[in-house]
């Protein structure tokens, strides 16, 4: 196997522009008939003899010292087994996070259960397990937790408050700076400046989380079910945390219902569970509430801007400054400060900025924890740059499109590396022609047409606009990922990969990508993903990283079965490798003539470990393949929507929207194009309906899924999908990039543009979510 | 999100049902019918009741009848049930488009519009309908039968006149005479929530003067009523644009919004502008 290097022959695959036989064709999804059938394996599917429900009692206050908690009521209830406070679980330490190069976050970190104060409505404080769900819940009801109160911090712009003695709720401020940022000001012709904000939001997945623990005391295995997007890492922390062995600590991955960034971190409730199983030798099954949901799963997007931009009198930018606050909520999750870091990584986009200054401050307050949600710190700067473009367009005169087009990188620029980096990794913008697809986008849409239609609307009293957003995303995060192919010996075809699936199709991709390679049927492929137990490594499904990765990996390691199955063959057909390829799960002669075959299966068989032939060596017709990146894939795209106010109402209908997404390569165009739509839904959202609001003391007010509210098919527009592959990424063999935030990303920015252009007020919407009641108030206002 | 533990009642009889609920009013005792928003309450352990007497299995409770001028609607009549063929003339057309801005078709289907009425809620299709059109609600109990007018029954934020012990047995609407013209209008943030501002106009036209108006407000105060200042500026005068305006801008003088924010009356006013509209048939926007 060793010496078996991934070297295509001749007939073997190459990926060429264009579909392939299996790649690059919208195929169905081999992972539906469970789903259709209502076979499917959701967290609360699960189900172990003997298992225990836990329930969480919250903290009801935003701040305060925590002077008693009294659980003997609920130590009697019926049905109870055990009670927790902070006290039984002083032993696991705080919840850790993913290592970046911002330091000094560890005191901020949240323990299982709250110590001395709670600091955000929904704070575990203490935990019921009983023989029934609804037990404990009444159990937990009973639980008295006495709480002096503490001011709140409510408001990241203002000054920090304390978080603990010694600590203020400022833990850092994310610096980044390049070129002569005072001198770009200083020789501007022209100075914009804005103060933006993007509201509270995130992902909302309609599947709420679940984690169902099992210690297996006859292989001495803690179990984990119900696990989602980052298993392996979540494996060597529950067993650093609970102090076992890694190989002691198995996860496993069922379907997932959604997981946006918020599933799959580690939380509180996933290592209390995980300590119960253990410690009361009975399985443990949590199911988060949507109530709970609404308080105690990773919030997002929160921050304002600071900005200004310094430009020449053609409108060219010369520097952009940016002061942002972002609002952390009441702990540092396990994400620490990537979200602050890639909003100021990532902040300029696709255009050419010869200076940069950004000030992230990295503040906590008393609300729910953040962290990332798809588009994360792209969602929010991309308002943010494209609201300063529209404003800087505005200021000189320049139309909105042609003031992007002065700035945008230019193909013959590519790579184009900024003195910059985001998640860890230089910023190096590997591939593109953004004016190209700007062009591909305005084309498709019609916007010239457009323009003099919605200009006779408005003249009959309509209030009708269009908007625009360019953005870049990022993906494919490295260091590493690997593939496990195998064909059995009755032919089968078998990946096992370290990625997971929040079911977005990485089974279907990973398939055809291996079919690709090795000549195959996709649809009989099984792909193995979110285990722990199958293959000892895996970095999971996050920043739009799987195809980028774990395709990568399989592609490299189908090719290396390819040859060693096609190697042989040629021994045994007494033909050259070269003459030889696969079809269909048969060798055979590549130049179609007549003559001997072997099968997958008749190979694989010959190199069983009982096949003498094999002494000496590895058996199996097998490879494993790792796929290593030190730079990310920039995808990239443009928003178009058309939009109409109801001038008596403040709604706003979103007429048309299309979204343009370079993605290198298209695996699978149908998956592509569910991906952005959906990501788009999403993006609609955030731009027009949702917003975690609290009162004065810190109360959430958006509890409920009434109060909440995620956009329904009724809400969606017309969305057209333009995929482009004008730019594959030179990073990696199959030249893609990830496809899974496009369509999220500019879709704030995007809706902020088009409601300007509709109240023919440039500047207007310096904040997201659009309300009504505010574009009411505009509207009333004189403008 | 597990409600708290209750006794729960199957009654076989309509009268079983009265004599439990006035065994068990004084404990908490609710009825239960569609429980499109009892049991929701119940699961974020916001309502309580300690017994809940289930009426879905009592035959005949689910009639939609039409005699004397009146459209009798029985307490499991789902929302869904009412269609434009419920009851001939203006009045079909009316209870069918008001419907169709009833929350979604799950909730539709199961939810019942007696229990709208008594839930009570200040943005409710139901109660808005009854309200304008001068309804009246059959409240029923071990004590016999008592009909209460719309004005009296609405008394507040999910407030209404009946006592514990009586049951919700029917809402009835008189029918509107061939002729009336109608308008419904509403602004909810999505398809299917709650209104933020609903209005529905009935007006009565007599040689092409109006000779009776109904202007009904929702979702703006703490329950639905109608909108007499308006109502007496339409009366014997020909619909036009700028008097259906007018109408509107006086009706929103007069509310009491129940909420903070400032630019409720205007949405109001809005709301109320395109029912008229609707119902004179004159385009405004």
């Amino acid at each position: 196997m060793d010496g078996l290097s991934p070297r295509p022959g001749e007939d073997a695959p190459a990926l060429a522009a264009g579909p392939g036989r299996v790649v690059g064709r919208p195929v169905t999804r081999i992972e539906d008939l469970p789903l259709v059938r209502g076979e499917g394996l959701f967290a609360a599917d699960v189900n172990f003899p003997r298992q225990l429900h836990m329930r969480v009692v919250r903290a009801e206050i935003a701040h305060g010292r925590i002077v008693s908690v009294d659980a003997e009521a609920a130590r009697a209830m019926p049905g109870v087994v055990a009670v927790w406070t902070a006290a039984d679980v002083a032993d696991i330490p705080l919840i850790p996070f993913r290592a970046t190069k911002v330091r000094g976050l560890e005191p901020y970190c949240q323990p299982v259960l709250a110590r001395d104060r709670v600091r955000y409505v929904g704070e575990p404080v203490a935990v019921v397990f009983a023989d029934d769900a609804y037990r404990a819940e009444d159990a937990a009801e009973t639980v008295m937790v006495e709480l002096e109160e503490l001011p709140v911090v409510l408001d990241a712009a203002a000054p920090p408050g304390e978080f603990a003695p010694g600590h203020d709720t400022e833990p850092t401020v994310v610096r980044k700076e390049y070129g002569d940022i005072d001198a770009a000001f200083r020789s501007a012709h022209a100075v914009v400046e804005l103060e933006l904000s993007v509201g509270r939001h995130s992902g909302v997945p309609l599947e709420t989380r679940g984690a169902i623990a099992r210690y297996d005391a006859a292989h001495d295995v803690l179990e984990l079910h119900g696990t989602a997007k980052k298993q392996h890492w979540n494996r060597d922390e529950i067993a650093r945390l609970l102090g076992r062995p890694p190989q002691g600590v198995h996860l496993f991955e069922g379907h997932v219902g959604g997981g946006f960034g918020v599933r799959g971190e580690l939380y509180p409730e996933d290592l209390l569970v995980c300590a119960a199983a253990l410690r009361l030798r009975r399985p443990v099954k949590w199911i988060e509430d949507r109530r709970e949901h609404l308080v105690a799963t990773n919030h997002s997007r929160q921050q304002s801007h600071r900005i200004r931009a310094a430009v020449d009198a053609e409108g060219r930018l010369l520097g952009i400054d940016d002061a942002f606050f972002h609002d952390q909520g009441a702990y540092v999750r396990t994400h620490g400060a990537r979200v602050a870091d890639l909003a100021a990584g990532m902040l300029p986009g696709p255009y050419r900025l010869p200076a940069y200054r950004v000030a992230g401050h990295f503040r906590l307050t008393n609300k729910t924890p953040a962290a990332t949600y798809r588009a994360p710190g792209r969602y929010e700067t991309t308002f943010v740059r494209e609201r300063l473009m529209d404003a800087i367009a505005a200021r000189l005169g320049i139309d909105p499109v042609e003031i992007r087009r002065r700035n945008l990188v230019a193909a013959a620029e590519m790579p184009h590396a900024r003195p910059l980096d985001a998640l860890g990794t230089d910023v190096v913008l590997d591939s593109g022609d953004y004016e190209g697809l700007l062009d591909k986008a305005l084309a498709r849409f019609g916007w010239d047409a457009m323009q003099q239609e919605l200009a006779a609307r408005r003249a009959a009293g309509e209030c009708v606009g269009a908007g625009l957003a360019f953005f870049v995303e990022k993906s494919g995060l490295g260091p590493s990922d690997g593939v496990r192919v195998t064909v059995d010996a009755t032919g089968a075809v078998e990946v096992v990969s370290g990625a997971a699936s929040v079911g977005q199709g990485v089974e279907t991709a990973l398939a055809q990508i291996c079919a690709e390679a090795l000549g195959v049927d996709y649809s009989r492929i099984r792909v193995v993903r979110g285990r722990t137990d199958r293959i000892e490594f895996g970095n999971g499904a996050h920043a739009s990283r799987v195809t980028v990765m774990s395709g990568s990996a399989t592609w490299q390691a189908a090719l290396a079965v390819r040859e060693m199955a096609l190697e042989c063959a040629a021994q045994l057909l007494q033909l050259s490798p070269a003459e030889l390829t696969i079809r269909e799960g048969v060798v055979t002669r590549a130049d179609g003539l007549a003559g001997p075959s072997l099968t997958l299966a008749e190979i694989a068989r010959g190199r069983g470990p009982n096949s003498p032939a094999m002494r000496g060596q590895t058996p199996g017709l097998t490879a494993e393949r790792w796929f290593w990146s030190d730079h990310m894939a920039y995808p990239y795209g443009v928003h178009l929507a058309q939009i109409r106010i109801d001038a008596g109402t403040g709604g706003v209908t979103v007429e048309r929207y299309l979204v343009a997404n370079d993605i290198g390569r298209a695996i699978n165009p149908m998956l592509v194009e569910g991906q952005i739509v959906g990501g788009l839904a999403q993006g609609l959202g955030g731009a027009l309906l949702e917003e975690f609001r609290y009162d004065p003391s810190g109360q959430p007010l958006s509890t409920t899924l009434a109060d909440y509210l995620i956009p329904t098919i009724a809400e969606m527009p017309e969305v057209d999908v333009l995929i482009a592959e004008d730019a594959p990424s030179p990073l990696n063999p199959l030249g893609v990039k990830g496809a899974g935030e496009g369509g999220t990303n500019g879709a704030g920015a995007c809706i902020a543009s088009a409601v300007d252009d509709a109240l023919r007020r440039p500047g207007a919407i310096t904040s997201l979510p659009v309300l009504p009641a505010h574009l009411r108030a505009l509207l009333t206002e004189a403008p | 999100m597990k409600p708290p533990p209750f006794h729960y009642h199957a009654p076989r009889t309509e009268a079983e049902a009265l004599a439990l609920l006035a065994e068990l009013a004084p404990e908490e005792g609710r009825i239960l019918a569609g429980g499109q928003s009892l049991v929701p309450a119940m699961a974020l352990r916001v309502a309580r009741p300690s017994h809940l007497i289930d009426i879905n299995g009592l035959p005949g409770l689910d009639r939609l009848e039409v005699g004397d001028g009146q459209l009798r609607v029985g307490p499991l009549v789902r929302h869904a049930m009412i269609r434009r063929e419920s009851v001939p003339g203006p009045l079909g057309a009316l209870l069918d488009k008001v419907r169709g801005h009833i929350a979604h078709l799950p909730i539709r289907t199961r939810g019942t519009v007696c229990g709208s009425l008594a839930n009570a809620d200040p943005a409710s299709e139901w109660c808005l309908v009854a309200a304008t059109l001068g309804g009246a609600m059959l409240a029923r109990s071990m004590r016999g039968d008592r009909m209460i007018a719309a004005e009296d029954f609405f008394q507040g934020f999910m407030t209404t006149a009946l006592e514990p012990d009586e049951l919700l047995a029917g809402l009835h609407l008189p029918v509107l005479p061939e002729g009336t013209r109608w308008g419904f209008h509403e602004f909810s943030r999505r398809a299917g929530d709650y209104a933020q501002a609903a209005s529905l106009a009935v007006l009565e036209m007599r040689a092409g003067t109006i000779a009776a108006a109904r202007i009904g407000i929702g979702a703006v105060e703490d329950r639905p009523r109608r909108l007499p200042e308006a109502e007496a500026l339409l009366t014997n005068r020909a619909p036009t644009a700028d008097l259906l305006r007018q109408a509107a801008a006086e009706a929103r003088a007069t509310l009491l919004p129940t909420d903070d924010d400032p630019t409720r009356p205007a949405l109001a006013e809005t709301v109320i502008r395109r029912a008229l509209a609707d119902a004179a048939g004159i385009e405004l926007p």
